[in-house]
C-alpha cells in the first residue's frame, strides 16, 4: 500500500524522525495561508499524488507548470495552487494519463548544504532490511545504481535489533559527513530504520535528505510504501489509503479477493494462481496477442468471487475476447464453469470464449460446458487454447 | 528414490481444526493410503492449542508441537496456521525438533520471515519449505501439500517450482510424455523463504532416484541466476526450466528501489540467457515444459 509524501511525513514526525515544517493545503486560499504560517521567505509548493519525478512533471492543462515549486509570497502560492489543484500532473512515474492533483504539501524553504540519498528497503536475498545511501541524492537511483554502482552503500541490520550505532556511523562516514552531521545521522539513521520494522514497511525512501548548513539531517521528500500483508495489525493505516490514487477495477478486485493488474491488449484472462496466470499472459503474446490483464482468482475462490472477476474482465472497453485457463488443485473446474454459466445470464457475455480446464473435477466440469449449448470454444491445453483465443480477433 | 520426503515420513498438521487444514489433512491420508497403498498412518495428527486430547475425523489434536513430536513421533509439520500467528507456528515446530517444515500459509507479513529466517539460523537440522507454496511430494509415498495427487506420478524428475498452478501444469506436462517425478517441490513466491533453488539442486543432484531438474522460475530477484551459476559449477544432470513472466509490465510490483540490489536483475530475459548460458534446456513457451526435459534428457 502507497501513501502521499505528506502522510509519510507525519508518520516520519510521530516516529521522531526529523522533518521540515510543512502544511497541507486543499484549496489555493489554504496554500496562500500556509506560506504565511511557515513564515520563511521561500517556501516549497508540492503536489501529492503516488508517483515520483514531480519536480520534472509538468500539468496537462497548464503545461508550463511544474508539479513542486518555489513561491516567495501568498500570492504566488495561490496562483500556482490554482494551477496545480483538479489539474492532471504528468511524470516519468504516471505514464501519460497522469494523475489528478487534489492536495498540496506546503513546506518551509530549508538553508541545504548538501542532498544525499537513503532509503530502507528489504533485501529478499539475504532476508533481511538494508539500508542505502548515496552520497548523490536527489538522482534517480536506478540510474545510479546502473552507471555508478560503486557509490552506493548498503548496510544490511537484524529487524529485531534495529540499526545500530557502529552501522549508522559506518553509513555516515561513507557519505563522507562533516562531524555535526555523523552525529545527527547517529540518530536520524536508526530512527528510520526503527520506523521501517515498526510500520511493516516494504520501503522508506528519503530522496533527498539534506544536511543543513547547521549540520542536521531532515528528510526533504519521503516515500514510504506498506507490505499488504501486515495491514492487519496497523488498521490506523486505513484512513491514509486514497482511492483516488488507485484503478477502480483493482481496487473491486481487491475487495473480492482476487489479485488484478490491468494491462492495454484486448484478451481478457481468467486464470488460478499467479505463475500460470503470468504464463498465459507470455503464451498470448507468443501466439501474437495482446492481454488485457492479469487476473489470479486464487485457489479457493468461490462461484461468486469467480462471478466478480467475470465482471471486473468484461468491464473493460477493450477485451475482445476472453481465456479462461483453470488448472484445477483446490479450485475445482465445475466451480470456475458454474460461476462462467452464470455470467451468461446475470452479465452478458457477447465476446468469444476460450475455456481450457485441467485438474480437479474437470469431467463434471467439461460436461456441463457441453450441456449448456452455450458458443463456448473448449482448449485441450495451453498452446491449443491461446491460438484459438487469437484466432477469435 | 526421493529427496525430503521418504517412508519415514511422520506428518503433523499445526492448524489442523481449521477448515482448509483438516481439508488437506484428509486429502494427504487419503493419498497415502489409496493411491500409494500405505497401510500405517503417513498423517500423524495435528496440534492446536487449546484443543489438545481432542480428536478431528480420527486424527489426534496436541496442544504443541513438543507434544506431537513425543507421542506420535511427528518429524514434519505442513503448517495452515493463518497469517498473524504463522512465524510462531514455524518456530515452534523448529524448536520442537521438527525435521521438514512445509508452510502452506499465503499473506505472512515479510517482516515476520525476517524473523523466522534468523531465528532458523540456530536450528541448522530443521529445514523451512515456503510459506505461500504448494507442499512437497513424492509420488507414490507421500504427500505434504495442497496439490492434486492424481497429476503426479512416480519417475525420476525433480521437480522444483516457485509458482503452485504451473506446477501442477509442469507435473501434468511430464506425465503427458511418459515423465513421473522423483520429489516435486513448491518453493514458494514470497520475497523471503526457506528451501531456495541451490539447495533443492544439490539435493536432487545428490539422489540417485534422480535423473534430470525441471526448475521453473519467475520475474523478480536474482534467484535464478544464483541459480543458473550453481547448475554450471556443480551440476551434472541434465536440467530443464522455464521463467514466467515474459511480458508482465515492469515495475507494477516492484518498488523502484527494489531493482538497486540485484544491480537491475530480475527480468525474465536476463534469467533466460543466464540458464541457457549454463547449459540449461530453457522452454519458450509455458506449453513446452514436459518437452523442454525430455529434450534435456536426450541431448544428454
Amino acid at each position: 500500500m502507497k501513501i502521499h509524501e505528506y502522510q509519510a511525513k507525519q508518520l516520519f514526525a510521530k516516529a521522531g524522525v526529523p522533518i521540515p515544517r510543512g502544511v497541507v493545503a486543499k484549496t489555493s486560499d489554504d496554500a496562500a495561508k500556509a506560506y504565511g504560517e511557515l513564515g520563511t521567505k521561500v517556501c516549497v509548493v508540492k503536489s501529492q499524488i503516488h508517483a515520483g519525478g514531480r519536480g520534472k512533471g509538468r500539468f496537462k492543462e497548464h503545461p508550463e507548470q511544474p508539479g513542486v515549486v518555489l513561491v516567495k509570497s501568498p500570492d504566488e502560492a495561490r496562483q500556482h495552487a490554482e494551477r496545480m489543484l483538479g489539474s492532471t500532473l504528468v511524470t516519468i512515474q504516471t505514464g501519460d494519463e497522469g494523475k489528478q492533483v487534489n492536495t498540496l504539501y506546503v513546506e518551509q524553504g530549508l538553508d541545504i548544504a548538501r542532498e544525499l540519498y537513503l532509503a530502507v528497503i528489504l533485501d529478499r536475498e539475504v532476508g533481511k532490511p538494508v539500508v542505502i545511501a548515496s552520497a548523490e541524492g536527489g538522482m534517480a537511483i536506478e540510474e545510479l545504481a546502473a552507471e555508478h554502482p560503486e557509490k552506493i552503500i548498503r548496510e544490511h541490520y537484524d529487524p529485531a535489533l534495529g540499526l545500530q550505532p557502529f552501522q549508522a556511523r559506518k553509513i555516515a562516514y561513507a557519505l563522507g559527513l562533516d562531524a555535526a552531521a555523523v552525529k545527527s545521522a547517529g540518530t536520524f539513521l536508526p530512527k528510520v530504520c526503527r520506523f521501517f520494522v515498526d510500520n511493516d514497511c516494504s520501503m522508506a525512501e528519503i530522496n533527498p535528505l539534506v544536511v543543513t548548513g547547521a549540520g542536521d539531517l531532515l528528510a526533504l521528500d519521503a516515500k514510504v510504501t506498506f507490505d499488504d500483508n501486515a495491514l492487519f495489525r496497523h488498521k490506523d493505516f486505513a484512513e491514509l489509503r486514497d482511492l483516488n490514487e488507485e484503478e477502480p477495477t483493482e481496487v473491486q478486485a481487491q475487495d473480492a479477493g482476487l489479485s488484478y493488474v490491468k494491462l492495454d491488449g484486448n484478451i481478457g484472462c481468467l486464470v488460478n494462481g499467479a505463475g500460470l496466470a503470468m504464463s498465459t499472459m507470455d503464451l498470448i503474446k507468443l501466439h501474437g496477442g495482446e492481454p488485457a490483464n492479469f487476473l489470479d482468482v486464487g485457489g479457493g475462490a468461490n462461484v461468486k468471487q469467480v462471478t466478480e472477476a467475470f465482471r471486473i474482465i468484461l468491464a473493460d472497453q477493450n477485451v475482445k475476447a476472453v481465456l479462461v485457463n483453470i488448472f484445477g488443485g483446490i479450485m475445482k473446474c465445475d466451480t470456475i464453469v458454474e460461476a462462467l454459466l452464470g455470467a451468461y445470464d446475470n452479465i452478458g457475455i457477447t465476446v468469444p470464449l476460450v475455456v481450457r480446464l485441467e485438474g480437479t473435477n474437470v469431467e463434471k466440469a467439461r460436461q456441463m460446458l457441453a450441456d449448456s449449448g452455450k458458443a463456448i470454444i473448449t482448449a485441450t491445453d495451453l498452446t491449443d487454447a491461446a491460438k484459438k483465443v487469437v484466432a477469435t480477433l | 528414490m526421493s529427496i525430503l520426503v521418504d517412508r519415514n515420513t511422520r506428518i503433523i498438521t499445526q492448524g489442523i481444526t481449521g477448515s482448509a487444514g483438516l481439508f488437506h489433512s484428509q486429502k494427504c491420508r487419503e493419498y497415502a493410503r489409496d493411491e500409494c497403498g500405505r497401510k500405517e498412518d503417513v498423517l500423524v495428527g495435528g496440534v492446536t492449542p487449546g484443543k489438545g486430547g481432542t480428536e478431528v475425523d480420527g486424527f489426534p489434536v496436541f496442544d504443541s508441537v513438543c507434544e506431537a513430536v513425543d507421542k506420535a513421533g511427528a518429524n514434519t509439520a505442513m503448517i495452515f496456521v493463518p497469517p498473524p500467528f504463522a512465524a510462531d507456528a514455524i518456530m515452534e515446530a523448529a524448536d520442537a525438533g521438527i525435521e521438514l517444515i512445509v508452510a502452506i500459509t499465503e499473506g505472512i507479513p515479510v517482516l515476520d520471515m525476517a524473523k523466522v529466517a534468523r531465528f532458523l539460523e540456530d536450528y541448522p537440522e530443521t529445514r523451512l519449505v515456503g510459506p505461500n507454496c504448494p507442499g512437497v511430494i513424492t509420488p507414490g509415498v507421500a504427500k505434504i501439500g495442497i496439490m492434486p495427487g492424481y497429476i503426479h506420478s512416480p519417475g525420476s524428475v525433480g521437480l522444483i517450482s516457485k509458482s503452485g498452478t504451473l506446477t501442477y501444469e509442469a507435473a501434468w506436462q511430464l506425465g503427458n510424455v511418459g515423465l513421473g517425478q522423483s520429489t516435486a517441490v513448491g518453493i514458494g513466491g514470497d520475497p523471503i523463504i526457506g528451501t531456495k533453488f541451490i539447495e533443492l539442486l544439490d539435493l536432487f543432484e545428490a539422489d540417485p532416484g534422480t535423473e534430470a531438474i525441471l526448475m521453473i522460475g519467475e520475474i523478480g530477484g536474482d534467484a535464478e541466476i544464483k541459480a543458473a551459476e550453481h547448475i554450471r559449477d556443480h551440476i551434472t544432470k541434465p536440467v530443464a526450466a522455464f521463467i514466467a513472466g515474459k511480458t508482465a509490465p515492469p515495475g507494477k510490483r516492484m518498488g523502484h528501489a527494489g531493482a538497486i540490489i540485484s544491480g537491475g536483475k530480475g527480468t525474465a530475459a536476463e534469467k533466460v540467457e543466464a540458464l541457457e548460458a549454463a547449459g540449461v534446456e530453457v522452454a519458450e513457451s509455458p506449453a513446452d515444459m514436459g518437452a523442454a526435459l525430455k529434450r534435456a534428457l536426450e541431448s544428454n
